[in-house]
């Protein structure tokens, strides 16, 4: 620990601050009478940039998307899209961001004959507006998707059109890969990333943003972090911001004190031991995606199964692990593959002789209740430990994960599913694992069904049996996205579903 | 870039680079206040009081509007006066706004919305179409229209069914949410900016809750982010609550609703209810139809009446029935008020029609695309005429039929499907085929007219108003392109002007796919008499240099030159014309106007030629469907549409692309959920779904019918708005055929709408209960 109870540096001797700015477009806006929870995408209508639409204020629609300036896991500069209506401007100060009026310089000055940049280009010749209401966030996705080489429908997914049918808009998409294809972009944007960040990403030190009502705390440490929740028992940790980011853009209850993860180099870092990979709590889900194809592909199917569908490209560049399960949500998509895979958590917290300890907990036991958990006031989760390898004397292991929504893509579970099942040589059954989420209070593990699978053969007869027992291991609810009776189905069929796939997979 | 050209939107680079201007984007003048709603916790109660004392006493809270600051009527309705905009004695449906709050910022209106303190006596609602019916609660007196002896030729029919569909309600979705500036000049008179597609409604409902004749409002539109029939009506009540702030403060007001206020406060598409009675011959020949729609009106009238009636009028969809008879309800629900949608009604007329199709060729075990075929509409006379008795003249069915087939490769495809169902048991395809036939004009015959305002200015620039708005669908380009070919010059010669009631008065609304049809024919007659005063000053100028003299018929504008039909070499150019025309004194301004010909309409005996013409359309979807999960995929589509001669073929493939995906999500995945208490549950993007990028096929192909020149329209194109969304029953019956596939052919499929991964999984139990029953018997 640095420093002991009496010397409270924070609150008494304020670090020596330099001006809050955030760069826009490449030109310095001054924060110092901004609100630090005031939205991203609110400062930049009160500014007076009113290209960034907004369709929603929920992180749903893509309107609102703009790209900021981040460092990617392999240190390199990388334009990332993001909801500007989940992001309080305290989480964008001191850095880089561009927006649609960004990209050709002449519209900033209010002329209207510069060249448009070549997304802007490829989406006038396909005609990929029609209203222009979304066209803006769409741009500021297919923008960040050409400078990191991949303009795709994965690009644009968190993007809705209510006018185009996507159609012209994939169109787009498709001239700007030929482009690329035949020359890479290279132009003032190339330019930017390859030179070193103006403002480090993270920065080096803990930055503090002051607003007349509300303060907002970006520690670079853990002890930092957990300093801060010592003084100010109303503050609220935010990590990426899109669960709490809808409660602040729709200004629903106010936080006079937030405390966020998103600096903190060692909640951002993956680790992999002789037994287990550690992925730090404030790790984006898009880098654990990332991280997950080249370093350990194939390792973790469910979990990579689940990341595809989990939100959308700017959701994901902004959610966390940490922040999925801290939530408590019963409808969260990462717990039960978390479950399913014996994960752990490593928690942190500010003992009652201000020493901070460490605890670890399986995943299993962290949930309580509806939207109650393990974690105790001024705790932080640090990092979520997944084990390696499969149960000794398994010969293979069966593992997938299954969400189920009205729309495919993009949409909150009406159930999600996560099984592992490992086999020994004979066939049977040595480990099984059925995790669930949107069938009970908490994400949950079908423990009884789990324990019946054990010793038997992985096959027909044993699904068939399993399958009344499974129908009745919850009690479900109905609501809007789905009935009681559906969800009950869907426990069931996604498990036989599984055994069907994993079976064609073998035969294939 | 003129007539059939694929000119891009003409705001298109406004829109990639941000720079385009909506309503509430506008530099905002000094002082502005924002309003904001107080809403109803209830679906039905009476109001018993209301206290706006503690909302008063907040900091930034200007005033709170009750109806007591109306100065002229409290009341928005647009075909009868029963839209209380601010309600007095009893709230109608849950989330009503009761009073709103006026405040110098939009968080200190909000914040004094919440200290509103209204009490309430709850009531009992009327929440569903049934409930409705049980309890007789309708808006106005059933509709009907009949041809033949219904009754009687069900009773001789080799076959009947009988049936139900309930079909869903849909929300707009527009990306831009409802919006209105109303800017007070201190002299009585109020500028509007609304976001609305019918501007001269909008200016009418501001003069009447103001108490002001119509020429003291001026209301503009400058562009929609969206639109889709959701501010043809709904935009006024929203522009009138800031006008009557205005009014009260002085100062100008904005209003622009949060997505939720929106969804909860806004009318959307009809839910409908259809139950039918049919008869059938052995070969699937329908001989008689007997049905009853019922809309789901909400809680007041609003345009149900028209959309109704389109239902009516479209339960035939492209099918001869002999003997017909529908009668319409309007249910009065305590719900929002229904509005006009993409389509207004038709779809749900159709989609029952195609329901009835399917029951019938599952029925006789007969393949659903040849029951369609063979009911299509034929021939002369009887057989080619409506159950209103509008003969359809250009008959474009059989074409658009087989060339979607074609294109579709169908026949092959149903095959390779048939064998792959039989060897996957887990997931099944399926491939389906229907048509659209959609009438296109307003009902209302007096809608069908337009004007537009022409203005040259001596310099040889041009600015272009006509009366129609521009919400997305390229109206404003295909106008360009009609006035650059008309007046023959270049299209940047223009610039094209926000819709304004003080430039083109007494407009109707931008709707039902006319757009084009009517604001081009006046925009053409506009051009066509500034030509007609140009032509002799051009004459003259040519004549000069000319051997002979030259008569204003012999000249030829193109391409911004006159010249002499006879010598085309001898060129001068548009600004030479024009400054000649100046000097000489000859007027540069001109208006057109145009009505559309030979409509009638007799609402007592319900027959007539409410239609000017059809427009034709056949699509083939593909899907596969989850047995598991009741999840599906669609595969590819296949879409065969007629636009006529298209204006602008970039622009009319937009058109169709985004209805059908629009109607695919009406029909999939957007799920209207209302509880027990009449509170509506789907009121963000996190709750109701509307299609991503993910949804669509890789494999989607559109092809514009050819050689389509449609007579009597402008320059031959074809109105294309609403009748590609209808396209999308095909992904319907794509689905509904993967289902049968899970059961003993011959099964029918009773499928929910919209087909949700539950409808579906459902519908596969209900095919697969039906197979077991099969095995025991
Ligand atoms: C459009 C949209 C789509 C979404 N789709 C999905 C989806 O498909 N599946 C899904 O599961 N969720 C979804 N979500 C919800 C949300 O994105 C996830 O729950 C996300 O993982 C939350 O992470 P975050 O970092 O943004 O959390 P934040 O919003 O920053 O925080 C959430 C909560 O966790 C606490 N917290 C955060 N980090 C820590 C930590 N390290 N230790 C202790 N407490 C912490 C915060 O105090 C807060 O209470 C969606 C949200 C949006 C807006
Ligand atoms: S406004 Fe819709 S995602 Fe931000
Ligand atoms: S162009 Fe209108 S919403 Fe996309």
């Amino acid at each position: 620990m640095e420093f002991t109870k009496k010397e409270k540096p924070l609150k008494e001797k304020p670090l020596p601050q330099q001006p809050l700015t955030l760069l826009v477009n490449g030109q310095t806006a001054d924060l110092t009478a901004v609100s630090p929870t005031m939205t991203l995408l609110h400062y930049l209508h009160h500014s007076g940039r009113t290209g960034t639409k907004e369709g929603c204020g929920d992180g749903d629609c893509g309107a609102c998307t703009v790209a900021v300036l981040c460092t990617g896991a392999d240190g390199t500069l990388r334009y990332q899209a993001m909801n500007s209506c989940l992001i309080p401007v305290g989480a964008v100060a001191q850095r880089e961001i561009v927006t649609v009026e960004g990209l050709t310089e002449s519209f900033t000055a209010g002329l209207t004959d510069g060249p448009l940049h070549p997304v802007q280009a490829a989406m006038v010749k396909t005609g990929g507006s029609q209203c222009g209401y979304c066209t803006p966030g769409f741009i500021m996705s297919l923008f960040a998707a050409y400078y990191d080489g991949s303009v795709d429908d994965i690009a644009i997914e968190g993007n809705l059109c209510r006018c185009t049918g996507y159609l012209p808009i994939r169109r787009a998409a498709t001239a700007l890969m030929q482009e690329m294809a035949e020359a890479k972009p290279c132009d003032r944007f190339t330019q930017r990333l390859s030179l070193p960040s103006a403002s480090p990403d993270p920065p080096p030190s803990l930055l503090q943003y002051l607003g007349p009502q509300e303060q907002f705390y970006r520690p670079t440490q853990i002890p930092q972090v957990l300093s801060l929740l010592q003084q100010h028992p109303n503050a609220t940790l935010i990590a990426g911001g899109t669960d709490l980011g809808l409660d602040i853009s729709h200004q629903r209850r106010p936080f006079p004190v937030l405390v966020s993860l998103e600096d903190v180099a060692e909640l951002r870092q993956i680790h992999q031991t002789e037994t287990a990979v550690e992925i730090g709590a404030a790790v984006p889900l898009s880098q654990i995606q990332s991280y997950s194809q080249t370093e350990l592909p194939g390792v973790f199917p469910s979990l990579d199964e689940m990341l595809v569908w989990f939100a959308a490209t700017q959701v994901r560049n902004r959610a966390t692990l940490g922040g999925n399960i801290a939530t408590g949500s019963p409808i969260g998509d990462l717990p039960p593959v978390l479950l399913s895979l014996d994960a752990t958590l490593k928690i942190t917290g500010m003992g009652d002789r201000l020493a901070p300890y460490r605890r670890t907990l399986p995943l299993a036991d962290f949930f309580k209740g509806y939207r109650q958990t393990d974690l105790q006031p001024q705790e932080l989760i640090e990092l979520v430990s997944i084990p390696l390898g499969i149960t000794p004397g398994a010969v293979r292991r069966y593992s997938q994960s299954y969400k189920i929504g009205k729309r495919g893509t993009d949409d909150i579970s009406i159930v999600a599913a996560a099984f592992v099942i490992d086999v020994e040589a004979s066939g049977r059954i040595v480990h099984a694992r059925l995790a669930y989420g949107g069938v009970a209070a908490i994400p949950a593990r079908a423990i009884a069904i789990e324990s019946a699978l054990m010793g038997q053969l992985w096959n027909f007869t044993t699904v068939q049996q399993i399958k009344p027992l499974l129908l009745a291991a919850f009690t479900p609810l109905s609501d809007l996205r789905g009935s009681a009776r559906y969800r009950q189905k869907l426990v069931v069929n996604l498990f036989e579903k599984f055994f069907v796939e994993t079976i064609e997979g073998l035969e294939n | 870039m003129s007539i059939g050209s694929r000119k891009p939107h003409e705001s298109a680079v406004g829109h990639v680079t941000g720079s385009a201007v909506y309503t509430d984007e506008q530099r905002r003048p000094a002082q502005m206040l924002s309003v904001y709603p107080v809403t109803a916790p209830y679906a039905h109660a009476r109001i018993l009081s209301i206290d706006i004392s503690a909302a008063l006493a907040l900091p930034g809270c200007v005033t709170v509007l009750t109806a007591a600051d109306v100065p002229g009527c409290n009341n928005t309705g647009v075909i009868v006066n029963d839209e209380m905009l601010f309600p007095t004695e009893t709230v109608s449906h849950w989330g009503q706004a009761v009073v709103w709050a006026v405040g110098t910022t939009e968080l200190a209106a909000r914040q004094a919305a919440e200290k509103v303190v209204v009490s309430y006596e709850p009531l009992e609602p009327v929440l569903t179409i049934e409930a409705a019916i049980a309890t007789q609660s309708f808006h106005t007196c059933p509709q009907t229209i009949c041809r033949g002896e219904p009754q009687l030729a069900l009773r001789s029919a080799a076959h009947q069914l009988s049936g139900e569909l309930a079909v869903n309600p849909q929300d707009h979705f527009y990306l831009e949410t409802q919006t209105s500036w109303v800017i007070p000049d201190g002299e009585g008179h109020y500028q509007v900016y609304s976001s609305t597609q019918h501007p001269t409604e909008t200016q009418t409902i501001v003069a009447q809750v103001l108490g002001l004749s119509r020429n003291q409002v001026v209301v503009t539109c400058l562009r929609m982010g969206g639109a889709f029939g959701g501010k043809e009506s709904q935009a006024n009540p929203y522009a009138a609550i800031a006008a009557i702030a205005a009014h009260k403060t002085g100062c100008p007001v904005r209003i622009k609703l949060n997505r939720e206020q929106d969804m909860t406060l806004t009318g959307k598409r009809h839910g409908f209810l259809g139950r039918y009675e049919v008869g059938f011959t052995a070969e699937g020949k329908i001989t008689a139809l007997d049905a009853d729609l019922y809309a789901d009106g909400g809680w007041s009238l609003d345009l149900s009446p028209p959309v109704l009636l389109r239902a009516m009028l479209h339960i035939d969809n492209a099918y001869y029935i002999p003997h017909l008879a529908v009668q319409g309800h309007i249910a009065r629900t305590h719900k929002v008020s229904n509005t006009a949608f993409r389509g207004f009604g038709g779809p749900q007329g159709m989609l029952v029609i195609e329901e009835i199709m399917d029951h019938m060729a599952r029925s006789l075990h007969l393949p659903p695309e040849q029951v369609r075929e063979q009911n299509f509409y034929h021939g002369t006379g009887e057989t080619n005429t409506t159950h209103y008795g509008q003969e359809i003249v250009d008959n474009r069915l059989a074409r658009v039929w087989a060339e979607a087939q074609t294109q579709a490769n169908f026949a092959a495809r149903k095959a390779a499907i048939a064998q792959f169902n039989r060897t996957h048991p887990y997931q099944k395809r399926g491939l389906a085929l229907t048509p659209v036939k959609f009438g296109i004009s307003f009902n209302k015959v007096c809608y069908n007219q337009a004007g537009a305002l022409i203005l040259i200015y001596a310099d040889g620039s041009i600015q272009l108003n006509h009366g129609g708005t521009e919400m997305g669908q390229g109206l404003h380009t295909k106008m360009l392109q009609v006035a650059a070919t008309t007046l023959g010059v270049k299209i940047h010669r223009f610039r094209i002007m926000h819709t304004s009631t003080d430039k083109v008065p007494n407009t109707s609304a931008t709707a039902a796919s006319s757009g084009s049809d009517l604001n081009g024919q006046a925009v053409k007659d506009a051009c066509q008499t500034l030509q007609a005063r140009l032509a002799p000053v051009a004459a003259t100028l040519l004549g000069l240099n000319a051997p002979t003299e030259i008569l204003p018929e012999e000249i030829v504008f193109a391409d911004d030159w006159a010249y002499c039909r006879n010598n085309p070499d001898a060129q001068i150019s548009f600004e030479q014309v024009i400054a000649a025309a100046y000097t000489s004194r000859i007027s540069l301004s001109a208006t057109g106007y145009y009505r559309t010909p030979n409509l009638t309409w007799d609402p007592v005996a319900g027959k007539g030629q409410p239609f000017y013409y059809f427009a034709y359309g056949a699509a083939v979807s593909e899907v596969a469907v989850d047995g598991f999960t009741g999840t599906f995929q669609l595969r590819q589509v296949d879409i065969v549409h007629d636009v006529g001669e298209s204006l602008n073929p970039l622009v009319d493939r937009g058109q169709i692309e985004g209805a059908f995906v629009q109607g695919m999500g009406w029909l999939t995945m957007e799920e209207l959920v209302w509880d027990e208490a009449g509170r509506l549950r789907t009121f963000a993007p996190s709750t109701y779904k509307i299609p991503t990028v993910s949804e669509i096929p890789e494999n989607f192909e559109v092809h514009l019918l050819t050689r389509a020149a449609q007579e009597g329209v402008i320059y031959g194109s074809k109105a294309v708005g609403e009748p590609p969304f209808m396209l999308a029953m095909s992904v319907r019956e794509a689905i509904r055929e993967a289902i049968a596939a899970f059961g003993p052919p011959g099964t029918l499929v009773p499928l929910q709408s919209p087909a949700t991964p539950e409808a579906i999984l459902t519908a596969i139990e209900a095919v697969q209960a039906q197979s077991r029953c099969y095995e025991t018997v």
